[in-house]
């Protein structure tokens, strides 16, 4: 539904809505060179929930395209936004959305008088409050540390063509003759706009940067804010739209994957993260991903209000993994083929942190991996990291090994990774905020080995299928993480399968193992306290103990000497 | 201390009240525990209390340990199990651990407690009821020790827990105790008192040429039923910066059977609390 509201100055503003009346507003404002249609997809995501309205900016679409520089001063826009939430809303404050110069103007209206208790929350994407902008710069001229001057340099290269549009004539003619068009196709998730359109918003940067860039004046606002930043922008650096606590007072950050155009190319990420706050200012619960997005109060541990899925959570790493997790502020989902003993961990996980809760799951049948994570999505939502690690181990001869020995293995140590990275880590990809697939392969994926063929084997297949997914994934920011523990004391050694062996043989052989994994005392802990760094680091592959470092290391330089040994015959 | 010096039950009555006065000394110098508090000065009032009441040699002197060195986080050599001036705070745990000898008759004795409220102390105090009923039963089973030990260790595993016993001299989670028969003088020597170790060394050099220990350990010098007499078993356990343990004497019979010396105890009544709540 369109209709038109005139502005103060007279303009025509082309306004559309949809979604229900009576429910919350959100005014969404494009920027430049765009008209509404940028909010299309959003709009159809938030449309059943929510009140959804969004204009043609001045100059833009179907509104009004007044002449001359002056029209396109910053208060005039903020008029603009006054005159159609009076329209859409007037007995009710309402949301805001908007992205780039629109959220330089919603920025500008928000913090300057117009707006006093018209609206509840703003969701900011890819458009700094220009005033800010102004004391960025200086602030970072004042006191040139390195750090500050890349920060600077790298920004004013972005905005070379903010200086561009200073100059007159040359910009137009830009437009007309398509030259800015082909270098705009360069970026994602652009359309091609109208040709008067992008002329007319020219004004937009000859109107306000230069006044408001000079002389920027302190602008504040209580409103609670969120700043969506896109983690490749290649207009505003994600520091400039961040760096603002000083100015707001409730202030949430989340850096995104995805470019300058994420309502285009992420519509239901944006969605999602702006139905979070929305919801939240009209009195409901605080969503997990906007806890941990939250720039201001308490202070903050390392893994606060971060979602983690762990399978094979009932022993060793997979344990260890969660209860460091948990330690750390994350809120853990443990899962294992043994009931009890995840049942266990989850408990442990409780007494450290927030809530853990546990899951019965055989992560070789992949039905049962799907339904875990429709669950896991309904009573936790959309995890963050996801830590692949529940694995058996089998030694001992090739010929020995059987048919069935070695289907059991791939199903759990291959089967099971594929599962987990399919998905749950095609929920982390689905939900548009990033985060992190830790696949737990082992130093056996290098080291080869007469006595571990098929355990090797799987490991090596897992660290494979890692660095491939880890490609695959970059451009959704998910970062895949592959661990190679070596000798870490857990029950492994005691629940190998050792083929070729009698009963009794096996049982004695076992026993040595684990004698040799306890004298060596790299403990669980340890482990996992390491993986938590790779994490945090987003290394694309981990070796932990020092055997698995030194062994990487011989991989790459000296694979023969590693052929040779391969030929020894441990015995155990 | 050895095979052949079983218990009379006068002597058993002897060693439950020393046992009674150990645990009574642990309990009533925790009450006066408050924050600032160190370690020296907990055991200093553990000492006290029990010269009071007519203790006259130590097993081993009165230990105290507060907060993460309940767990014996960070512990290198044998002498950082001497008391500190480590001070308690607020919500820390704490271990009271003595072992008077009044009579000739000993005792050594384990106390966990917590300086206000810590979910992770409350967790593994609950847990370690665990340890008290598996050991005696499997003692019982006439289980090798060594097997014990392991069976401790794949509890303790299971809980999700680290064995901290093992950070004792000989990693022992036990040891045989007796009577103290020595005319050399009561003193003290690196913590022990010189007659007690003048018995166990005696014991050792006797269990092993039986090649058997009186100290419980997971070596195959352990690789034995229990050995009749009095043992004091100490299972400890630890979870991140927090350990708890209990330590009270096992009586077995010649016969092999197994019983503990005494039941009521405080962790043995936190237990029935928490039980019928």
């Amino acid at each position: 539904m369109a209709r038109d509201v005139v502005s103060t100055d007279g303009v025509r503003l082309r306004v559309h809505e949809s979604g229900p009346h009576g429910a919350p507003t959100v005014v969404c404002i494009h920027g430049y060179p765009d008209d509404h249609t940028l909010w299309d997809g959003v709009a159809t995501e938030l449309a059943p929930r929510y009140q959804v309205v969004s204009y043609d900016v001045r100059g833009a679409g179907e509104s009004g395209k007044p002449r001359g520089r002056q029209a396109y001063r910053l208060d005039q826009l903020a008029q603009d936004l006054v005159a159609v939430i009076d329209a859409v809303s007037p007995d009710r404050p309402v949301h805001l959305m908007a992205h780039d110069w629109g959220a330089v103007q919603v920025w500008h209206a928000l913090t300057g008088p117009w707006l006093a208790d018209r609206v509840c929350s703003y969701t900011s994407i890819s458009g700094p409050c220009l005033d800010h902008a102004g004391h960025w710069f200086r602030a970072r001229l004042r006191r040139p540390t390195p750090r500050a001057l890349r920060e600077l340099i790298s920004q004013l290269v972005s905005s070379w063509y903010v200086t561009f549009f200073q100059l007159p004539l040359l910009p137009e003619l830009a437009w007309r003759t398509g030259l800015a068009q082909h270098a705009l196709a360069l970026a994602d998730g652009v359309t091609t706009p109208a040709v008067t359109d992008a002329v007319n918003g020219v004004q937009l940067y000859r109107a306000n940067m230069f006044p408001r860039l000079a002389k920027p004046s302190p602008r504040r606002t209580d409103i609670p804010v969120q700043v969506l930043a896109p983690q490749r922008d290649p207009f505003v650096s994600r520091s400039l739209q961040t760096d603002i606590r000083r100015w707001v007072s409730n202030l949430a950050v989340r850096e995104l994957p995805g470019g300058h155009w994420l309502p285009r190319t992420h519509p239901s990420t944006v969605a999602r993260c702006a139905s979070e706050l929305i919801d939240h200012t009209e009195g409901g619960p605080e969503a997990r991903g906007l806890r941990r997005a939250r720039r201001t109060g308490r202070q903050r541990k390392r893994f606060d209000d971060t979602l983690v899925v762990i399978t094979g959570a009932g022993s060793g790493i997979g344990r260890a993994t969660a209860l460091e997790f948990a330690e750390q502020g994350a809120e853990v989902v443990a899962t294992d083929i043994d009931q009890q003993s995840v049942e266990r961990t989850a408990q442990l996980a409780s007494t450290l942190g927030p809530t853990a809760s546990a899951y019965l799951l055989d992560v070789s049948d992949g039905g049962a991996v799907e339904k875990f994570a429709t669950l896991l999505r309904e009573e936790h939502g959309i995890p963050d990291i996801v830590v692949n690690n529940a694995g058996i181990g089998v030694a001992g001869p090739f010929f020995d090994t059987t048919v069935a020995e070695w289907e059991r293995l791939i199903d759990v140590n291959l089967w099971g990774v594929i599962h987990g990275c399919r998905v749950l880590g095609g929920l982390l990809v689905e939900g548009g905020a990033g985060g992190t697939i830790v696949n737990i392969a082992s130093a056996a994926a290098y080291l080869p080995s007469r006595a571990l063929p098929a355990y090797s084997t799987t490991k090596a297949a897992v660290l494979s299928l890692s660095q491939c997914l880890r490609g695959e994934l970059a451009g959704a920011g998910v970062g895949v993480v592959a661990i190679c523990p070596g000798f870490v004391h857990t029950n492994i050694a005691s629940t190998t399968r050792f083929v070729g062996r009698d009963a009794a043989q096996e049982r004695a052989t076992r026993q040595r193992a684990t004698d040799l994994y306890r004298r060596r005392n790299f403990t669980a802990r340890r482990a996992a306290q390491e993986i938590l760094r790779a994490v945090e680091r987003n290394s694309a592959i981990a070796p932990i103990t020092v055997e698995a470092k030194v062994g990487l290391l011989a991989a790459r330089l000296t694979p023969g000497l590693l052929r040779a040994l391969a030929r020894a015959n441990v015995a155990l | 201390m050895a095979a052949k010096k079983v218990a009379d039950p006068a002597d058993l009555v002897k060693f439950r009240e020393l046992q009674q006065l150990a645990y009574a000394a642990a309990q009533s110098v925790a009450q006066t525990l408050e924050p600032g508090v160190t370690e020296r000065q907990a055991a200093r009032r553990l000492r006290e209390y029990l010269i009071e009441r007519g203790v006259q040699d130590w097993f081993h002197t009165p230990f105290a340990w507060f907060g993460d060195r309940t767990a014996f986080r960070g512990f290198r050599t044998p002498l950082q199990f001497f008391p500190t001036a480590r001070k308690l705070a607020e919500n820390m745990p704490f271990i009271l651990d003595c072992a008077p000898v009044r009579d000739g008759y000993m005792a050594d004795i384990g106390y966990a407690g917590c300086l206000g409220t810590n979910r992770i102390f409350d967790q593994l105090m609950a847990d370690l009821a665990e340890y008290r009923k598996l050991i005696v039963a499997r003692v019982n089973e006439g289980v090798p020790l060594q097997q014990i030990y392991r069976d401790v260790d794949a509890l303790i595993s299971q809980q999700g827990y680290d064995n901290r016993h093992r950070v004792y001299p000989g990693r022992v989670i036990g040891h045989q105790i007796g009577k103290v028969h020595s005319r050399l003088p009561k003193s003290i020597a690196v913590g022990f008192g010189i007659r007690s170790l003048q018995t166990l060394v005696g014991d050792l050099i006797v269990e092993r040429m039986h090649h058997r220990s009186p100290l419980w350990a997971d070596g195959a010098i352990s690789d034995h039923p229990a050995t009749p007499g009095l043992w004091a078993v100490e299972p400890h356990i630890g979870f991140r910066d927090v350990g708890v343990k209990f330590e009270e004497i096992l009586v077995v019979t010649s016969s092999g059977s197994a019983c503990w010396l005494d039941d009521d105890l405080p962790h043995v009544r936190r237990w029935q609390r928490t039980a019928a709540a």
